[in-house]
């Protein structure tokens, strides 16, 4: 791509990963959560894609492919954490731990860390998203586009 | 066969003019139990101020799983459609 868009890429680059990682860390408390964070830091991603080509992200193939295997493994690794009541039960709200504070009933300005499993169910459907949206716009860049220029 | 394709469509028009004319109002459901529940417990079971993540996450976690899974189907098929042109 020419040196406008590289440049604005660049500019754009780390704003857009910070924000998705945003939505993802505070999807307990503001609108979006994993699948919208996920998507705009893969959207980052198709960024670099169409930007500077395919060929530059080509090592990463291997880490995007680990990252989901983590968040899938993460995702029903916390899903089986609350097995002792249901599968899906959150065990860690409200217990005073990780991400256990209570929440006052009714409107509040709201805390980050709250939702018991809630924010690391995000984290990892966010792994997720981000590899698996991340390494499908890569695989299109790698194997069915034309090269990068 | 002419007719029957004119009375089709008219059958399938007169539908979805009935479901325009006769449309529930928006935000009237009938049945509100469910929605109240998750309402007023979300804060107080899942310690979640936000009521959508805790019902993707907890009340139906076992939807973003089938989330998650058809995600995992839709990179397989990427890359089983474009594995023919890799080499």
């Amino acid at each position: 791509m020419s040196v406008v868009v590289r440049t604005v890429a660049r500019l754009l680059l780390a704003p857009v990963a910070i924000f998705g990682a945003y939505v993802v860390m505070h999807g307990h408390l503001t609108p979006g959560g994993g699948f919208q964070g996920g998507a705009v830091i893969a959207s980052a991603i198709a960024l670099v894609v169409v930007a500077f080509g395919a060929q530059r992200l080509r090592k990463q193939k291997k880490t995007l492919s680990v990252l989901e295997d983590v968040g899938a493994t993460a995702f029903a690794v916390l899903a089986f954490l609350g097995i002792g009541v249901t599968f899906f039960y959150n065990a860690l709200a409200g217990t005073g731990g990780l991400f256990g504070q209570t929440v006052p009933i009714g409107p509040n300005p709201g805390a980050l860390n709250t939702g018991g499993l809630l924010p690391l169910m995000n984290w990892a459907v966010g792994l997720k998203v981000l590899a698996g949206l991340g390494s499908m716009v890569l695989l299109l860049g790698l194997l069915g586009g034309d090269d990068d220029r | 066969m002419r007719w029957l394709r004119i009375a089709a469509l008219l059958v399938v028009f007169g539908f979805l003019l009935g479901a325009a004319v006769w449309m529930r109002p928006f935000g009237e459901p009938l049945a509100t139990g469910m929605d109240d529940h998750f309402i007023e417990r979300s804060q107080e079971e899942v310690s979640a101020n936000n009521t959508v993540t805790a019902v993707l996450f907890d009340y139906r976690g076992f939807d973003t799983l089938g989330e998650a899974t058809v995600l995992f189907c839709a990179v397989l098929g990427v890359a089983l459609v474009l594995r023919r042109w890799a080499r």
